[in-house]
């Protein structure tokens, strides 16, 4: 199972949004195969009827008031580490063709 | 270069005996002196120094400033902090500048303490020697040539080199007691939860804490006592204890449980400076056994499938839009994700963005994520199996002594390996500490004690007593 090919890695890779050079494919083939085989020590373990734990430290289902909560965040200062605004907005390249 | 215990150092500053503003400089200046260390990204030389004059200010006019008055510390550059850029060491938030600050920064500051620099990381906490940070390598203190472990590399460095009396680390899977280990430091993970993680770039979020690097167990203490307690911004905080400072213990009576599958296939030299401090544990009076869990020996495999599955997640918000890095040639929005992420994300943070994104894609998931967590239940009952017996676990922080820089960096697998003896805390979201018991070839190991949930101050109580008398 932990054997990937090179497409599995471009497909990882489309999935991901990166873009991989040839020389970064082969190097992940080998190096995320080898980690996939290392981590498959746990096939072999017997988990039928165990539950997962996805929370440690015994909190469930945490809510707060439903309010207004004034930060006072400055929309402009915010905007201000984007790479590209117009107005008060964010700027994004065409999505539609 | 050193400094006088915390509590001493604020004491003094309130009393007007030391200005805040010559501890700064005294900082700055050390910060300066010792630059081919390269623990430092930046400083936060200028807002330090106004922040420094209004506590000197105060002070003249007889006011508290708090119990960490003028107290110079760095963090690590995964903390959102005014004064400087915030990078993670990553190339993809060059130029950040955070709009607010973590939540610790603040309840630090509140109690006076003065922000003097950004430490150098592994970029985006990814890492066990600070190589993958996206600027530079940090170089250990005791000898350039070796790592000075990750990823809170940078941190860890400062304390040893005096560049300041503390430093704040990130610990996801070891991150503040291994680099705690291979520098001779005292580095403190709490319970998952116990400190806000608001205002800290995210790892794995199920797994990250936050924590003090200190040259001792009682400065440790203290700022834990100033960061810990539930936040409105981070829904997974917990309850805090009474007060952490109050550290007197004996080890007289106290059950230990000597961590069975840490000691086998040790490093020998390590194996005896480790066995030597158990001994000497056991002439105070605590009762060691060795003691089995089962389970370990899978952690570090349920490790790199859960994180990598968090980290995944986490740095999809990297999209060059909101903030960071952007590659603004492209013409569409998805080439536009593309080319921003493959130039900003260095080759760690790619490689475990895919492990992840394997984990957890369909038809993988239930065979890789979810098995891992079903073996996470198990780490956590082999934990509270042994919590029922002991009131302490005990091991090595690492395997062996800090390695030298390059000798992993071709073999991603064997650096993941160096924190073997680390991850299964963050797993199980018990605290943990790395006390320095003494070196191999001028190099430092680790001593790693660990309690149950919530037992915090009793945790920081048995190291500091077992601090005293490895010392001896």
């Amino acid at each position: 199972m932990s054997k990937l090919s090179r497409e599995d890695i471009l497909k990882l890779a489309r999935l991901s949004r990166l873009q991989l050079t040839d020389d970064e494919v082969t190097q992940f083939e080998s190096e995320i195969g080898s980690i996939l085989q290392y981590v498959e020590l746990l096939q072999d373990v017997d988990l039928t009827d165990v539950e997962p734990t996805y929370q440690v430290n015994g909190l469930k289902d945490v809510t707060r008031p439903d309010e207004v909560v004034d930060y006072q965040a400055d929309p402009k200062a915010l905007l201000k580490n984007a790479p590209d605004t117009e107005g008060d907005h964010f700027k994004v390249p065409r999505m539609v063709a | 270069m050193s400094w006088e215990p915390i509590a001493d150092i604020a004491a003094d500053v309130q009393a007007g005996k030391t200005s805040a503003t010559s501890l700064v400089d005294k900082a700055l200046k050390a910060i300066d002196d010792h630059k081919e260390f390269a623990a430092i990204i930046a400083t936060t030389a200028d807002r330090a120094k106004e922040r420094a004059q209004a506590i000197d200010a105060r002070v003249a006019k007889g006011e508290k400033v708090g119990r960490l008055a003028g107290v110079p510390f760095i963090a690590k550059d995964n903390f959102l902090t005014f004064g400087a850029e915030t990078t993670a060491a990553s190339n993809i938030l060059k130029c950040f500048n955070a709009p607010y600050q973590a939540t610790a920064i603040e309840k630090l500051e509140a109690e006076g303490a003065i922000c003097v620099a950004k430490a150098n990381l592994d970029a985006f906490a990814h890492g066990s020697s600070t190589e993958n940070s996206d600027y530079m390598t940090t170089k250990n203190p005791h000898n350039p040539d070796y790592v000075p472990g990750g990823s809170s590399g940078g941190s860890a460095a400062a304390v040893v080199l005096g560049l300041a009396p503390f430093a704040l680390g990130t610990d996801t899977g070891g991150s503040i007691r291994l680099p705690a280990a291979f520098t001779g430091s005292v580095g403190l993970k709490p319970t998952y939860g116990l400190v806000s993680r608001s205002g800290v770039v995210a790892m794995a979020s199920s797994t990250d804490v936050i924590g003090p690097l200190t040259t001792s167990v009682e400065d440790a203490a203290l700022v834990l006592d100033v960061m810990a307690g539930k936040d409105p911004l981070d829904s997974t905080t917990i309850d805090r204890q009474a007060d952490y400072t109050k550290l007197d213990t004996s080890l007289k009576g106290a059950k230990i449980g000597v961590i069975k599958e840490y000691m086998d296939g040790l490093n020998p030299e390590v194996k005896t400076l480790i066995t030597k401090s158990i001994e000497k544990l056991k002439n105070q009076g605590a009762v060691l056994e060795e003691v089995s869990l089962p389970s370990l020996p899978l952690a570090l495999a349920c490790y790199y499938i859960i994180v990598p599955a968090e980290v995944s997640s986490n740095l999809s918000r990297y999209d060059g839009k909101h903030f960071g890095f952007a590659d603004k040639t492209a013409k569409d929005l998805e080439s536009s994700y593309n080319q921003t992420r493959s130039q900003g994300f260095g080759h760690e943070a790619k490689r475990r963005i895919m492990i992840g994104t394997y984990v957890l894609s369909s038809g993988y998931y239930d065979a890789y994520y979810k098995k891992a967590q079903q073996l996470r239940t198990k780490l956590v009952q082999d934990f509270a199996a042994a919590f029922k017996k002991y009131d302490f676990l005990v091991g090595p922080t690492a395997p062996s002594t800090a390695f030298k820089i390059g000798a992993n960096i071709n073999d991603p697998l064997q650096m993941y390996l160096t924190d073997i003896m680390t991850v299964a805390v963050n797993l199980a979201g018990i605290p943990a500490i790395s006390i320095p018991c003494g070196t191999v070839n001028d190099l430092p190991i680790g001593l790693q004690l660990m309690a149950p949930q919530r037992h915090d101050r009793q945790l920081l109580a048995i190291a500091k007593t077992a601090e005293g008398v490895i010392d001896e």
